[in-house]
């Protein structure tokens, strides 16, 4: 068989989720030995499109072929059958098992099949033989829990070689390994490409794009911009590619006069995680802080709160220092946290809206130890109007709200509270355009009653929209600032990916 | 017998029928009232006794310590967690109550043995809020612990020759109410009005429908939690004391299982067993369906081992219906 004829033909897929065109149309074709990076910004609609190759997601159309025949992939395990393997970011290991259970997990061979007794020593021999061929230092009877993350992934890429897949799909596989490590994977995926395996690698990472990658597509707003060869196409086209859209003026923004400083963060360490972190941020102005998945923005936030402890530097608040070790601390300073996965850490479920909104400042409606409801109720009624909450009554539990009005609520909880400096963590995820306008309006009017508020995004229109200053992090240092008028979506991405030059040469650039 | 019955059995499409309407009721609303109602009726018909003054005194006083340990036990399972620890805590509480009762009075025994029950509270709120053990665990080891400490103190045989006086607490009357059914109805109210009017009742709420969040909205969840944990000890200990009147001697072996009966009690009447739904209301719905459902298949003359298979189906059902209402949503 040639190595041009493609193993892997999408052609026209479309998934549409309600509300949203995830991919329009997407075509892409992988040839066997060749690694081909798919690229686009958070929401482009990669993820939808490797799920769609495994088997989780059936497309609404659009047709793929494997090795020139057309399948319909009805599964993840038939999709392994098919010969093609995922490698998610988050293993799909059995922690508990070993290196060679895990590698032959379903498909072990047996000593007495009907009694269902497994064959050890072959299982680890085979799984040994299995190791060494790929180079790969891992012992086959070692508990994976044990085993560190770039170990882990290697386990992974074992089992994809041992199920004879000839196509590996690597989700971001570097997000979590050490510089070391990456060296150690990109050897084995040479080694992978010389036996002809095809790989469909995502990264946000244009300097290993750059390393690994032959072809790139390139993905925006769930339509394919285009193919091009890696090697021979400058890193600010791809980005170019990538970026390519005019802001539109969807933000409702009024600036404000920015007043006095509200919070200060000087040098803030957390050992392993955040390195460094200072920036301030003004009554009536928004800070926002992009970058990649992975550069620490919610850990920021979170040792900011009290959630998480803090190893180093200091924070002050209106220009005195303060110490914030719990969330409780935080809370009657005057912080507010709007977190980033609201089902998690915003929402409580089982509790109704009135109570969600009070939650945060239930002793203003406390008399004499005991709680004045009907004070209560007023108040949440009166935030769920300004908000314009859509529920059809305050005692409704709050997890049949909507995602947008469920984000209302934990900004009406904080508003509750008088905050004045608020973080907001991907405080428009997962909600629809209409409500993250309604939250960009709510934001802007805490600016102009003199709130201060820090804005995490992977959204680089609502950084760009919104902010009057920008961040950007990577990897847990502050990489550099800008003011709105000099950033470009351009700059900020190069900055947040290109990582190494970016922070060598950025502002703050004394790190690494 | 037993072959008539095999041929009365409905067949699956039976049972399924059967399964969907119940599930369709809507028991939110009347469920637990409704059955109460249908339990009291169909006692009452088969044995008139059911209603005479002297069975209903009889049940309330019977049910009055486990509806003591199921409102206990209702805060630690609205805040996500679980208290095993109470069935042992009644015999801990008897012993040192009637220990410190033999040398410092009756009050003195008295206020001894709530504080006992306190106290092996705080110590389960400390693991659990503090040490981060699991409730389970701690509260399991506090079930095996409290055995052997009311064992120990007592030598393993009961405490007697407790001031007659005390009898009052457990079989004294209080006009025409008996006292053990005043202390039961005086914690019913106080337990209901913290839970749903102070911050700490609402707290409790919080950290059992999301813990996570709680924390994140500034809760100060470990120290609600130790509270929670002294609150269950405390009405443990009234119980302890309420029952040591009740035999009037101190007793390490009371109170075994009733931790389960406890639970059981919560669930019934509709509290969520990972926390954050239910209530004081609810939990003295699911003291009531118990009690009496015990002392009326004792009156049609049900055998005590088969009361039991009757009890076990019961919480089993009550928790499917639940179950069955909330997948439909």
């Amino acid at each position: 068989m040639s190595r041009d004829q493609p193993f892997l033909e999408m052609r026209g897929i479309v998934k549409r989720f309600p509300g949203v065109l995830a991919l329009n149309a997407v075509s892409l074709d992988v040839r066997p030995g060749e690694v081909h990076v798919l690229l686009g910004e958070n929401g482009a609609g990669k993820s939808t499109l490797i799920k769609v190759l495994a088997g989780i997601y059936p497309p609404d159309s659009g047709e793929i072929r494997l090795d020139g025949r057309p399948v319909r992939v009805r599964n993840p395990h038939h999709a392994h059958v098919l010969g093609v393997s995922t490698i998610y970011q988050e293993f799909n290991l059995a922690p508990d098992l070993s290196v060679a259970e895990n590698v032959f997990l379903g498909r072990e061979p047996m000593l007495i099949r009907a009694l269902g007794i497994v064959d050890r020593r072959t299982l680890v021999q085979q799984t040994r033989e299995l190791l060494a061929t790929l180079d790969l230092r891992v012992p086959p009877d070692a508990v994976v829990k044990t085993l560190g993350v770039a170990q882990q992934q290697m386990v992974e890429i074992a089992k994809a070689l041992s199920l004879d897949s000839r196509l590996i799909v690597m989700d971001e596989p570097t997000a979590v390994l050490t510089s070391h490590e990456i060296d150690r994977l990109f050897e084995t995926i040479r080694e992978l490409k010389r036996r002809g395996v095809a790989i469909i690698y995502i990264s946000h990472r244009l300097d290993e794009v750059k390393t690994v990658g032959d072809r790139a597509t390139i993905l925006r707003d769930g339509t394919r911009v285009g193919t091009v060869p890696v090697a021979r196409t400058p890193s600010d086209e791809l980005i170019r590619m990538m970026v390519g859209r005019d802001v539109k003026d969807r933000f409702p923004r009024s600036r404000v006069e920015p007043g006095e400083e509200a919070l200060r963060v000087e040098h803030l360490t957390r050992n392993g995680v955040l390195h460094d972190i200072s920036f301030h941020v003004r009554r009536g102005e928004i800070l926002g802080i992009a970058g990649l998945v992975g550069s620490k923005r919610t850990e920021t936030a979170r040792v900011i709160f009290g959630a998480d402890k803090r190893d180093g530097g200091r924070l002050l608040l209106h220009g005195t220092p303060v110490e914030i070790k719990t969330p409780a601390e935080a809370v009657r300073k005057r912080v507010a946290l709007v977190p980033e996965d609201r089902k998690r850490h915003g929402i409580l479920a089982d509790m109704s809206v009135r109570e969600n909104i009070t939650l945060s400042a239930l002793a203003r409606f406390s008399r004499k130890g005991l709680l004045d409801i009907e004070r209560e109720r007023a108040h949440a009624r009166e935030y769920a109007s300004s908000l314009r909450i859509a529920t059809p009554s305050l005692e409704r539990r709050a997890l049949h709200l909507s995602g947008g009005n469920q984000q209302k609520v934990v900004i009406a909880k904080w508003l509750s509270s008088r905050a004045d400096v608020f973080l907001f963590d991907e405080p428009t995820r997962g909600i629809d355009v209409g409500a993250k306008v309604e939250v960009y309006h709510l934001m802007g009017d805490l600016v102009k009653r003199g709130a201060a508020i820090v804005m995490i995004s992977s959204d680089l229109t609502e950084i760009l929209g919104m902010s009057d200053r920008i961040l950007v992090m990577r990897e847990g240092h502050v990489c550099r600032e800008f003011t709105r008028q000099e950033a470009t979506e351009a700059q900020i991405l190069d900055c947040a990916m290109r990582g190494a030059t970016a922070y060598e040469t950025g502002s703050n650039g004394v790190h690494a | 017998m037993s072959e008539v019955s095999l041929k009365d059995a409905p067949e699956e499409p039976g049972v399924n029928a059967v399964m969907s309407m119940v599930s369709k009721v809507p028991w939110g609303h009347i469920g637990m009232p409704a059955v109460l109602v249908i339990m009291v009726i169909v006692f009452g018909s088969i044995n008139p006794n059911f209603y005479s003054l002297t069975n209903i005194a009889n049940v309330s006083r019977q049910i009055s310590p486990l509806a003591l340990i199921s409102i206990g036990q209702t805060f630690a399972i609205l805040s996500a967690g679980i208290d095993l620890s109470v069935g042992s805590l009644l015999a801990l509480v008897s012993v040192v109550c009637a220990q410190q009762m033999l040398t410092f009075g009756l009050a003195g025994g008295i206020v001894a043995g709530i504080l006992a029950g306190c106290l092996a509270g705080l110590v389960n709120g400390l693991l659990i809020a503090k040490a981060r053990v699991p409730a389970f665990i701690a509260t399991l080891g506090m079930l095996v612990a409290a055995r052997g400490a009311a064992l120990t103190l007592s030598g393993g045989l009961p405490i007697a020759g407790l001031p007659h006086t005390f009898l009052v607490v457990g079989a004294g009357h209080l006009g025409p109410v008996p006292i053990p059914i005043a202390i039961v109805a005086g914690a019913v109210v106080v337990a209901h009005v913290v839970l749903s009017r102070t911050r700490f009742g609402r707290y409790v709420y919080a950290m059992g429908s999301n813990e996570e969040a709680a924390v994140l909205s500034g809760v100060n969840v470990a120290r609600h939690k130790i509270l929670v944990y002294v609150v269950s000890g405390l009405f443990a200990g009234i119980a302890g004391v309420v029952l040591t009147s009740r035999v009037i001697s101190g007793q390490p072996t009371l109170g075994e299982v009733q931790e389960l009966y406890s639970i059981a009690a919560v669930v019934i009447g509709g509290g969520k067993i990972t926390g954050g739904v239910g209530g004081i209301g609810k939990t003295l719905m699911g003291v009531l369906v118990l009690g009496i459902l015990g002392n009326g298949l004792n009156l049609i003359q049900v055998s005590s081992y088969v009361q039991n298979i009757v009890i076990g189906a019961i919480i089993i059902a009550a928790v499917y219906i639940d179950s069955a209402r909330a997948r439909r949503r």
